[in-house]
């Protein structure tokens, strides 16, 4: 039994060395991308699908633009939203095939679960769909990458303008659990910073459908701003409930994170005026055009920022694993902490060693129905927030990485 | 003036609104209710098929130009003869096995459905405007009503006490009663029982679409608005004892009620208050409030 064993052994390990010539250090050979997402959830749309198309698209770009001598392999699961699914799913997937990334990670309890299961395996997160900023604080480690957005940039972005342009007055309307409560008390903080007053917040159950007892007391409290501390059905759901009850437009509502298709899906009519903040936004310049338009071909809708930010960080892991010759997840790593973001999506982007990516964020403000030309015509950019400003300094990171 | 520290302004109008959740919460467990009376089935379904009703008022209003009115009508049609197929093809085989077969199916279902919608429509949901008769609203002193809402409230009344009505003081009502409680009897006197259970569960499923057709204007238009609405209806259910028409009508308003007022003194307990009183009347009521013990 032991001759037996040992002999495989030894006939595995000479096929190896052999097979092992052309690319010494990919692991198997093979780079396996693994998209571990919400596929039939609230989240589906914004990330979902068109996350896994999206990285597809840049296995394809990048074997186009760099004809690299290993394969690439896509495995993609739905995580449900639930931490303990999505923890088994990166195990099994580290453990036993071989994936070296597990990506997108969409929710932050999920993104929280996987983070560790990859660091205790020596593989990478890279994360695009969630925002909480645990992410690369209390929470961060060195096996992953915050991608496109967070609760800080959010929050620095719209609270931060709306403050500024006269919104002084502020109540919130908080979804009761860890990402709602971070948004919620990233942006009092910026409210106050700038001069506002916070009147109050009503924490509600999340996910809510009637928002009508908790928007009549946002009504009573007599704040200028609705702060929509939320995500997703429920930040629609409660903006198309406001103009129901007459509380837009005498009260202004800022949705604290929107994304394009939450936009899509209210309508110019309900939204029109609303600030938001995003990581991206299709119609910004040619390079965004190009590739939303390739995206849409596909998937007949345009990318959110989300989505977006998926492509570009598969594409840069996969640049990295071509630049360092290696999947090993440290060396990985350090290449793509070296090396400068530069596609549609990024303009010298960097990794920082919270594992943040800091880039340039855009305020935007959805345009009124008349001002829309054409289908997706829906921001007027207002302001483009630089990298060195848009994100949380590392002199106040409670990342145990940052050296102070 | 205030009450326990709220304006009373702000507790009417959290009163006002509670009454209308909770007249959602009466239709769609008076369809409930219906149902598990006749053909003891627990129709997990419930909450898709009322997802269903809005989808098809959505559809026939964007694809077929069909008005509010119409879909009002046509939408529990479509959905309830859906119904009538799903009953006549698969129910119909479960009567005689344990509860949990019945359950198993209908929740299945009510997944396929969704499942269909989420891959057609997306998660986000689709916006369905409210009809021009019912647009604007009406200061009430204490609060802004939109008069959508206080349309809600009387649509759902008048159905559902139309359907008290029906059951309980007219013929095809009396049959339906005297089928619940002893089949066998009632197809000896000469009437036809499986249609009328195939009826009843047709009714209760197009009480559900009604229901999503109502709905449609308010909340966005969405595969998984049911599924978050469902469990609470069928706590409701528990709550007014399973099988009663009443019961479930009154406790679905009443719930309304609590469920309005507990998010005024404390929100982050108004998606759990439901479920606090349902195990209080279980403990001391285990047949719920107006069933039959």
């Amino acid at each position: 039994m032991h001759m037996k064993k040992l002999t495989t052994l030894a006939c595995a390990a000479a096929i190896a060395s052999l097979s092992g010539v052309a690319n010494a250090q990919i692991s198997d050979g093979m780079v396996k991308i693994g998209v571990l997402t919400d596929l039939s959830g609230t989240y589906s749309d914004l990330a979902g699908s068109g996350a896994v198309l999206a990285t597809q698209m840049a296995i394809d770009d990048f074997i186009a633009e760099a004809k690299p001598n290993f394969k690439i392999e896509m495995v993609s699961a739905d995580h449900q939203n639930k931490a303990d699914i999505a923890s088994t799913k990166a195990r099994e997937w580290f453990e036993r095939e071989g994936v070296d990334t597990a990506t997108e990670l969409v929710t932050t309890s999920v993104a929280l679960a996987v983070m560790k299961v990859a660091k205790e395996k020596n593989r990478i997160a890279l994360m695009s769909g969630p925002a909480s900023t645990p992410i690369t604080n209390e929470q961060c480690n060195d096996v992953s990458v915050h991608y496109t957005y967070d609760t800080y940039s959010l929050a620095n972005g719209t609270a931060k303008a709306v403050t500024k342009q006269g919104g002084k007055t502020w109540f919130f309307l908080t979804a009761d659990y860890a990402f709602g409560q971070a948004l919620e008390k990233d942006s009092s903080a910026v409210v106050v910073a700038n001069g506002g007053k916070v009147l109050g917040s009503v924490r509600h159950p999340f996910p809510a459908s009637d928002f009508s007892s908790f928007l009549l007391q946002a009504q009573a409290s007599g704040a200028q701003i609705i702060g929509l501390a939320n995500a997703g059905a429920d930040t629609t759901n409660a903006i198309k409930q406001a103009a129901e009850f007459g509380i837009t437009p005498k009260q202004s509502l800022a949705g604290l994170l929107m994304f394009i298709t939450d936009v899509h899906s209210l309508g110019l009519k309900s939204t029109q005026t609303m600030y938001l903040t995003t990581g991206f936004y299709w119609d910004l310049n040619d390079a965004t055009r190009a590739w939303s338009k390739r995206y849409f071909d596909k998937q007949k809708r345009m990318p959110s920022m989300v989505q977006a930010g998926q492509y570009s960080s598969v594409l840069h892991y996969l640049r990295a694993v071509k630049a360092a010759g290696t999947d090993e997840a440290g060396k990985v790593m350090a290449q793509m902490k070296k090396t400068p973001i530069n596609d549609f999506f990024a303009k010298n982007g960097q990794i920082r060693e919270d594992g943040r990516m800091i880039h340039d964020m855009y305020l935007v403000q959805v345009k009124k129905p008349e001002e829309s030309k054409y289908p997706w015509d829906y921001y007027h950019v207002r302001q483009t927030i630089p990298a060195a400003e848009a994100f949380q300094p590392l002199s106040e990171s409670r990342c145990s990485l940052v050296k102070k | 003036m205030e009450i326990f520290g709220v304006p009373s302004a702000l507790l009417g109008s959290q009163l006002l609104v509670g009454l209308i959740n909770g007249s959602f919460y009466a239709i769609l467990s008076l369809g409930l209710a219906i149902i598990f009376g006749l053909l003891n089935i627990i129709n997990f379904a419930h909450g898709a098929q009322y997802m269903m009703g809005a989808f098809v008022a959505w559809i026939a209003l964007t694809k077929f130009g069909i008005n509010y009115w119409v879909a009002l009508l046509v939408a529990p049609i479509v959905v309830g003869a859906l119904g009538v197929l799903l009953e006549r093809t698969m129910l119909r085989k479960l009567y005689k096995l344990d509860h949990l077969y019945g359950l198993l199916l209908t929740f299945g279902l009510a997944l396929i459905f969704e499942g269909v919608f989420r891959d057609q429509y997306g998660i986000s949901g689709q916006s369905y405007p409210v009809p021009e008769l019912l647009e604007g609203g009406v200061n009430l002193g204490f609060m802004y009503l939109p008069i959508y809402r206080g349309w809600i409230v009387i649509a759902a009344l008048a159905v559902c006490f139309g359907t008290w009505f029906m059951i309980e003081k007219t013929k095809l009502g009396a049959y339906l009663r005297a089928g619940t409680e002893n089949p066998q009897m009632v197809q000896a006197l000469g009437i036809n029982v499986p249609l009328l259970i195939t009826f009843t569960y047709g009714y209760g499923v197009a009480l559900a679409a009604f229901a999503g057709v109502l709905a449609a204007p308010v909340y966005q238009v969405n595969p998984l608005m049911g599924s978050n609405l469902i469990i609470v209806v069928f706590a409701v259910v528990v709550i007014g004892g399973m099988g009663s028409i009443m019961g479930a009508i009154l406790t679905g308003l009443g719930l309304g009620l609590i469920e309005g007022l507990t998010r005024v003194f404390y929100p982050e307990g108004s998606a759990v208050v439901v479920f606090i009183i349902m195990v209080i009347v279980l403990l001391v009521r285990p047949a719920g409030l107006f069933g039959k013990a």
